[in-house]
This record gives C-alpha cells, structure tokens and sequence, in this order.
C-alpha cells in the first residue's frame, strides 16, 4: 500500500508535467488564464496525473487508518529516491554524488523505520467513536 | 527575510499540522474492512464525513500556498531542503499529539531520511 501510495504519486506528478509542457507557458492574462483552463480541463494527461494523484490520496488515507504517522511520513521519502532512478533511466540526467548519497541515505533510512513496528498506538480512538 | 521565516513556519506547521489532524480522523474512522472497491467507497465515504478531515485539507493547503510562495522568491535547492526539517516537526507531533512510540531505531531512520532528502534537493 504504500509502494502504491509512492508510485501513485510520482507518476501523477509526472503526468501533470508533461500534460502542462504539452499545454505550453501559460501567459499570466485573463485571457490567457482561461485558454489554460480550457486547455488543461480537455487535456488526456492532466485527468490522468489527476486520476493518479487522487490514487494517492486514498493510499495514503488508507495506509494512515491503521500504521503510525511517524512510520508512513518517512516512507514516503523513498519517492525522492525512486524520482531520481526515474530521472537518470528515462530523462538521462546527469546526477551529482551528493544527490546519490542523499538517495542512499534516504534508502537507509527507510529501511530503518520499515524495521520497526507500523502501529504503537492502540486502537483507543475507534472505541470512542462508536461509544 | 521575515516574510521568508514566517513562509516557512506557515509551510512545516501546515502539512504537520494537516498530515497530524488527518492522521487523527483516519484513526477515528477505522480502517477499511477489506481492500476492495465497496470496502473502500464505504472508507471514503466516512473519511469525508470526518471532522478531523476537514480540518487537515485547509492546513495541507496552506502548506502548499507557502511552498509555491518560497519556490517563487528562492531556488529549489535552498527551499527544499529547509522544509525536510518537517520529517523531524512531524516525528515530534506523532510522538506527543499522537502518542505514536518513537523507537531510537526509527528515529534514526527520520534523521537519515532528512538529512538524505536535503541532499538529493541541493546536490
């Protein structure tokens, strides 16, 4: 769930770039404002980043009902990690060694916090809510 | 330079806040009985009717105004890093509003993903 939760949102994210690099500059006028509009709400790949993004949501809704907060938020940065694999495989970019042992720290780091429980807190707030 | 700081203040207490209170209600809601789509839609739909939900959307928001705000006056590289400060805040709130056990192994994890967050944004 929480790979879905990453992959959901990178490739959202990445969606709406490329729908809005094929939209073009937007040129910061009335009339400008709302050609954008009419561009971006008939656009394929915006709905789709979209689409992926509102994936997120739900994911990241559904994986905070049950595992700690403190758990999900640092394994969400693995997205950072896997953007710049993205980057270098399909963007061919160039990236710098302390952008790789920034990955590498973020890689180890999740691996720590993956190791520890997902949930310390009871399940105290549900029993209230039904009470 | 003010404006700068309080940006900041508005940008990690923001998605802290949000992420916290929308943590909060999720709880509160239960989670879904099983991963499937009606499962899932009944979820939502109590999600939606949460409180706690809505609270977060706003403080999220404006978490993401302040993000655009700085991104407009200072470079990526300086932005980005600074705002990782938040997986610390974050940690802090899930410890004492959450009550969440912070164990030292999963400390360490959020200080390495911070500092790794920091570097892939300026390097």
């Amino acid at each position: 769930m929480v790979l879905a939760m990453v992959v959901c949102a990178n490739t959202g994210d990445l969606l709406l770039k490329l729908g809005m690099t094929q939209i073009g500059e937007v040129e910061f006028s009335a009339h400008g404002i709302a050609d954008a509009f009419q561009q971006t709400v008939t656009s394929g790949t915006i709905w789709l980043g979209i689409l992926f993004l509102l994936g997120f949501m739900v994911s990241y809704m559904t994986v905070l009902s049950w595992a700690d907060y403190s758990y999900v938020m640092p394994a969400g940065a693995f997205g950072y990690a896997v953007l710049t694999l993205l980057a270098v495989v399909f963007l061919h970019e160039r990236v710098s060694p302390a952008r790789w042992l920034g990955v590498l720290l973020i890689c180890v780091g999740v691996l720590l916090v993956g190791q520890t429980r997902p949930r310390t807190t009871e399940a105290v707030l549900e029993s209230k809510v039904t009470a | 330079m003010t404006g700068t700081i309080l940006l900041f203040a508005c940008l990690i207490c923001g998605s802290t806040g949000g992420e916290i209170a929308i943590t909060y209600g999720m709880k509160s809601v239960g989670e879904p009985a099983r991963l499937r789509p009606k499962p899932l839609l009944v979820f939502l739909g109590r999600a939606l009717r949460s409180g706690w939900f809505w609270l977060g959307i706003p403080l999220m928001a404006l978490s993401f105004y302040s993000l655009l705000a700085l991104l407009s006056w200072h470079p990526v590289s300086f932005v980005i890093p600074v705002s990782a400060l938040s997986y610390v805040v974050g940690t802090l709130g899930a410890k004492y509003i959450l009550g969440e056990k912070v164990s030292p192994a999963r400390w360490a994890g959020v200080i390495l993903v911070c500092a790794g967050v920091a570097l892939v944004a300026a390097g």
